[in-house]
């Protein structure tokens, strides 16, 4: 596994050429957990997709795993906020992991015995292995959350890029997740996370503050101060423990 | 019950037109169900009319007609989503009314044609010969051969476009794939099963397996048993009763989809009262 996981030089990220976040120079090393924090419309979901091969860049440099990120996507997963067809699939919940090892064989060849053992690993980190023959359909909200976080895990990629991953999650589900990121850290994969929970940036060894720019860029105990908090979400707010406080209203005076 | 169809030609070659229109409306409604493509899939059914007319006014094979019709459907969606901010539907819709709208001035201003409007819409069941039977066991075996081909892919796709991009497959290149299959069954069918029924066969199977099944291959299995049966019992009650054959076995496919919806709620009540 190549020791870097993206490297983005003056990247510009957005839609139809127009930019919604720009400025991004990034070095992400293998085995090492970034947080995107930001308000709604600040560009995570929007730079996440980008470095997953599913926009083009507006402008700059990427690479993705030592190569363009158009070749590099199979070594990527991928986690979407949003899964439209999940209530309709005549799927079970381990059939949806299984999902994830399609790309590790030919069109035709069956599943190995090494496949069938991740998608259990990966069932088991995320507590849902006595949910597998369950239609998907059928399972909670909260459910359904845990079964793709597994799929990601089952694809054994070099770079997780995960959208509000604990969205939805009780808090057993949030420890089962947090363990499963410091196993994917340990694995070496680069974890790159876009989040309004504090608690869970705050376990990552590098915070990215994102209001259409880049606000503040490290270890989130020396990024996420009140002033850099500020200007990132607009509003006054400070961290008290895991949780952020308002302190005061943003004036354009 | 079986009578009709032991000494009756015409009634066994519908029977057998019936079940091969079935089988692959089987495959392909279940990908139309899944990813949400009735609107695409009605937009064919009846977008195939001008075509179709134009090629009787020229005396060329309907079939030529209906593909040209279906051609000019899709590459008209994709060019308009492709030059302006459209959604997909409104394209479609667009397309859709402008094709049959053309269909029916075609259709109104041929007076040979007239006639053939009610086969067009509704088909010839009874009238399926036996290139028409050689067609449909062509487009059969594609559609099973593209279905097993692209399992992976169009499964993919109906779960979530960007895992198939991510998995380094072609997204674009597999959803044409699919749309081209759902083309390729509405046009070999529409002349068994009219082109407004076909799409009837296209959704109620394959929603009767959406209700049932647990996994994606006994959905398109319950669909094909319901496709299946619908054609016995639709061709038994257009025999018995005179009705149109087409029609009779559209309806009988759209109860048994009524039906299982109420044995599905029912046992789902029945599930929740016993926990």
């Amino acid at each position: 596994m190549t020791s870097t996981a993206v490297v983005a030089r003056r990247l510009a990220v957005g839609y139809g050429g127009r930019a919604v976040l720009s400025g991004i120079d990034a070095y992400l090393k293998a085995g090492g957990s970034t947080a995107l924090v930001g308000s709604n419309g600040s560009g995570k979901s929007t730079l996440l997709k980008t470095l997953a091969g599913l926009l083009p860049p507006v402008s700059g440099a990427l690479e993705i795993m030592g190569g363009a990120v158009t070749e590099m996507s199979h070594k990527v997963a991928y986690l979407s906020q949003f899964h439209p067809n999940g209530f309709v699939l005549p799927l079970c919940a381990v059939d949806v992991v299984r999902m994830a090892r399609y790309d590790q064989r030919g069109r035709w060849a069956r599943r190995s015995q090494t496949d069938d053992a991740i998608v259990a690993e990966s069932m088991d980190m995320m507590k849902i292995s006595n949910l597998g023959d369950i239609p998907l359909r059928d399972l909670s909200g909260g459910q359904q959350q845990r079964v793709y976080l597994a799929q990601v895990l089952a694809r054994r990629a070099g770079l997780l890029l995960l959208d509000e991953p604990t969205a939805g999650l009780d808090a057993p589900g949030r420890a089962a997740y947090m363990e499963a990121m410091v196993f994917e850290r340990e694995r070496g994969a680069a974890i790159v996370t876009a989040t309004h929970d504090v608690a869970e940036a705050s376990t990552c060894d590098r915070v990215l503050l994102v209001a259409g720019r880049i606000v503040a860029d490290g270890p989130p105990a020396i990024v996420m101060t009140p002033e850099n908090l500020l200007e990132t979400f607009g509003i006054g707010l400070t961290k008290v423990g895991d949780h952020l406080v308002v302190t005061e209203h943003h004036h354009d005076h | 019950m079986i009578d009709p169809f032991l000494n009756n030609g015409f009634m066994q070659r519908a029977l057998f037109a019936g079940i091969l229109v079935s089988l692959t409306c089987a495959v392909v409604g279940t990908y139309v169900v899944l990813r949400g493509m009735a609107f695409i899939g009605d937009a064919l059914a009846h977008g195939v009319l001008p075509g179709v007319a134009m090629a009787t006014i020229l005396g060329l094979p309907t079939m030529l007609g209906a593909a040209v019709g279906a051609v000019v459907m899709i590459g008209g969606v994709g060019l308009i989503t492709a030059r302006s901010k459209l959604s997909n539907d409104t394209a479609i819709g667009l397309l859709f009314i402008g094709l049959l709208a053309l269909g029916v001035v075609l259709v109104s201003s041929s007076d040979s044609l007239t006639g053939d409007l009610e086969a067009i819409l509704f088909g010839q069941f009874l009238g399926v010969d036996a290139t028409d039977l050689l067609v449909q066991t062509i487009a059969l075996l594609a559609v099973c051969a593209i279905s097993l081909y692209s399992a992976r892919p169009f499964l993919l796709l109906c779960f979530d476009i960007d895992l198939v991009r991510t998995m380094g497959y072609k997204a674009q290149w597999y959803h044409r794939l699919m749309l081209l299959m759902i083309a390729a069954t509405v046009v070999v069918s529409f002349q068994t099963v009219g082109s407004l029924l076909v799409f009837g066969m296209l959704l109620a199977p394959a929603g009767v397996g959406a209700l049932l099944a647990r996994r994606i291959g006994s959905m398109m299995l319950w669909a094909a048993g319901t496709g299946v049966l619908s054609t016995y019992f639709g061709l038994l009650a257009s025999y018995h009763f005179s009705w149109a054959a087409g029609a009779s076995v559209v309806l009988t496919a759209v109860a048994i989809f009524f039906l299982t919806l109420v044995f599905v709620s029912v046992r789902k009540s029945l599930t929740l009262v016993s926990a």
